[in-house]
């Protein structure tokens, strides 16, 4: 089911579907965020603050509003494996 | 000695390490050493050439360029540290200064490569080795990546890419001399010219063919990660991270002053200074009133005569110096730590409001310590207006160091609501300030997009070093503009200048801010250093409600010189102007403000 990294609960995983275009997912996609790739959720910060995702093993924080533009594929409970 | 001709800069003055290559007119072989940001490229550069660069724990520590010297059997090599960069493609200055390095001729570039991470890093590394100069690959932090239980066959990866990788720990040095001996193996790489989409699919396969990852337990280490970024934990550590250090540096720096330094100006100096002052024949001398200054009530005053030997030292070696240590030493502990992008994290929603985002914290914090290098790491920032803002904000409204430690020594006593009013007018300007520009500037601001480094244990030498190159950076930077700054303000406590523009601004003074005429000269002369500027306020008797009110135009009005000229830099000169157009107006309607609001107090 198709939602955003804005939209998932703390602690979910999912697969990265679509970057949105232009410079904010270029910059994404040099820290390694692209489609393909699976992130789980950390933390969202109150007041439309950051969300930080582990990739990879790595903590990265994504500001609110790029966030709401990328959309992930959630990952059945139990299954959580992606490249 | 013999003085080369044939250098680039036509003669320098440095004797040659190697006559023959220098007497040929061969210049030094260029070596580039590039990569992401945080992947030890500093400590990389300091090992190779003995020369400290800065180093930290969070991306885009080097915003400019470092440059230094390599020397390997005798050759000159020219090394120079080019800040990091996730590609070559940029989005901010600091890649767009990578960009311009990169496209000009090296002869060798040292790709660096976090171990930890390969995936991200090998995105830079094909892009670079794509541009086809010859290059060798420092695997970094493979320590750390063993212990994460990542194994990369380093083997497998040179078949892969086509060029040397050697594996070395920057911060401990091993590899360091592997890594020099296989410099002149550096080559083209033939078989890695991908590009675009393929890139990520090459950077796949190499991947998955060398690199395995264990099992990892979730550490303690990553339970403390993910709850600096939890909403309500990550909050309260980070107020207590606030908190402590700026307990941590009072304490510090109070200690420094109360236990060492005063002690032994008052005990060793001053008599010194009494033997001096007698020697030079007295008040009436023009000698005694500029290396003693003036006496009060027969005395001399370290903090009030204004001599060059008594005030000139007194104000930056004891009242400020012991804030720079104790500044810098908690900012570099929380530095090396890492901590410095969980606060990004955490002020992120308060910075948008400013047209800022979270990791916009990082130049502001540098600004506490001297608003010079807090501009310059602006270049963190992708676009123009934020950087503008941010430029600006740090010029108004942080307080450096030396500017602090002067408020805290002239209001501390008078009581800590004083001390508190300033820092509260301070904070209040910035977001007000920040949210006005955010309205009115064209344009929009990105939003936060960082990668939060692992926690690591930051090791003392590593501090130690750091403490010293920003120490010594004071020292240089900082007595020779007080000396001027006490000199000048001996000079026109006799001449009648200062009574002529004093008069001029009267109204003005009086008028909007409710204060004597006689604070224009400090508050001008601020344009020198701001503390020997408080330190000039401190003898003109002001109450405390004044005393307040002249501090805080001080602070927010003109930059000191060394900031004024980063800015006109960073900015350009039409910024730069309009910057301070906005500074002076913001620092008058924050002291009529003030004014306003102890007169009805």
């Amino acid at each position: 089911m198709p939602t955003t990294l804005c939209s998932m609960k703390n602690g979910q995983t999912a697969k990265i579907v679509m970057l949105p275009p232009g410079m904010s997912g270029r910059r994404l996609e040099a820290l390694g965020l692209r489609p393909g790739k699976a992130v789980t959720k950390v933390s969202g910060m109150p007041f439309s603050g950051p969300v930080t995702l582990i990739l990879d093993g790595r903590q990265i924080a994504i500001g609110h509003g790029i966030c709401c533009k990328v959309t992930v594929e959630l990952f059945s409970a139990g299954g959580n494996q992606g490249s | 000695m013999k003085f080369c001709s044939h250098c680039p800069q036509g003669g320098c003055l440095r004797p040659c390490s190697n006559p023959d290559q220098e007497m040929s007119g061969l210049k030094p072989r260029k070596v580039l050493l590039v990569g992401n940001p945080n992947v030890g490229k500093s400590a990389l550069f300091s090992r190779l050439t003995g020369v400290h660069a800065v180093s930290s724990n969070y991306p885009g520590t080097t915003v400019g360029f470092t440059e230094g010297n390599l020397f390997i059997k005798g050759e000159r090599f020219r090394l120079i540290d080019v800040p990091g960069a996730y590609t070559i493609d940029p989005t901010n200055e600091a890649e767009e200064v990578a960009r311009r390095i990169l496209e000009e001729e090296a002869d060798i570039v040292v790709i660096t490569i976090d171990a930890t991470s390969l995936e991200r890093n090998l995105n830079l590394a094909l892009q670079v080795l794509e541009l086809g100069h010859p290059s060798v690959v420092a695997l970094n932090m493979f320590d750390e990546a063993r212990h994460e239980g990542v194994n990369i066959n380093v083997e497998a990866l040179e078949k892969e890419l086509g060029v040397p990788v050697i594996p070395t720990v920057a911060v401990s040095g091993q590899g360091i001399s592997d890594l020099v001996s296989r410099l002149e193996e550096a080559r083209v790489a033939k078989n890695s010219v991908v590009s675009g989409k393929d890139r990520w699919a090459r950077i796949g396969e190499i991947v998955s063919s060398v690199q395995t990852i264990g099992h990892r337990h979730h550490s303690l280490r990553d339970r403390i990660e993910d709850f600096s970024v939890h909403p309500g934990w990550g909050a309260v550590l980070g107020v207590l991270a606030i908190l402590g250090s700026f307990l941590a540096v009072r304490a510090l720096g109070e200690g420094l002053i109360d236990f060492v330094l005063d002690p032994i100006f008052e005990n060793l100096f001053m008599p010194l200074f009494a033997w001096i002052g007698s020697l030079l024949g007295g008040e009436g001398s023009f000698l005694f009133r500029t290396l003693i200054g003036m006496t009060i009530d027969g005395e001399i005053d370290p903090e009030m005569s204004f001599g060059l030997l008594t005030t000139g030292l007194y104000v930056p070696l004891v009242m400020v110096l012991p804030y720079v240590v104790a500044f810098y030493g908690v900012l570099s502990f929380l530095e090396d730590v890492g901590y410095l992008p969980r606060f990004a994290v955490l002020f992120d929603a308060l910075m948008h409001r400013i047209g800022l985002h979270g990791f916009a914290i990082v130049p502001t914090l540098l600004g506490l310590g001297c608003n010079v290098p807090g501009i310059m790491a602006t270049r963190i920032l992708d676009s123009r207006r934020e950087r503008f803002i941010a430029a600006t904000l740090i010029s108004v409204a942080i307080p450096c160091a030396g500017l602090q430690a002067m408020i805290i020594g002239a209001l501390g006593d008078l009581g800590g609501r004083y001390v508190l009013a300033v820092y509260g007018t301070l904070f209040l300007s910035w977001v007000i300030l920040g949210s006005i520009l955010h309205r009115f500037l064209p344009g929009f601001s990105p939003e936060l997009v960082i990668e939060i480094p692992p926690y690591r244990l930051p090791s003392f030498s590593g501090i130690g070093f750091k403490l010293w190159l920003r120490v010594k950076g004071f020292l240089i930077e900082a007595i020779p503009l007080v000396l001027v700054g006490v000199f000048v303000a001996n000079l026109l406590s006799t001449s009648t200048v200062m009574h002529t523009v004093s008069a001029f601004l009267s109204p003005l003074f009086r008028g909007v801010l409710g204060l004597p005429p006689e604070t224009a000269g400090p508050i001008l002369l601020g344009f020198l250093r701001k503390d020997i500027a408080v330190g000039m306020l401190i003898p003109m008797r002001l109450d405390p409600g004044q005393m307040v009110v002249a501090v805080v135009t001080l602070a927010m009005t003109f930059p000191c010189i060394a900031t004024f000229i980063v800015l006109w830099r960073e900015l350009g000169l039409r910024d730069m102007l309009l910057s301070i157009g906005i500074m002076i107006l913001a620092a008058l309607v924050a002291g009529g403000l003030l004014n306003a609001l102890f007169a009805l107090a």
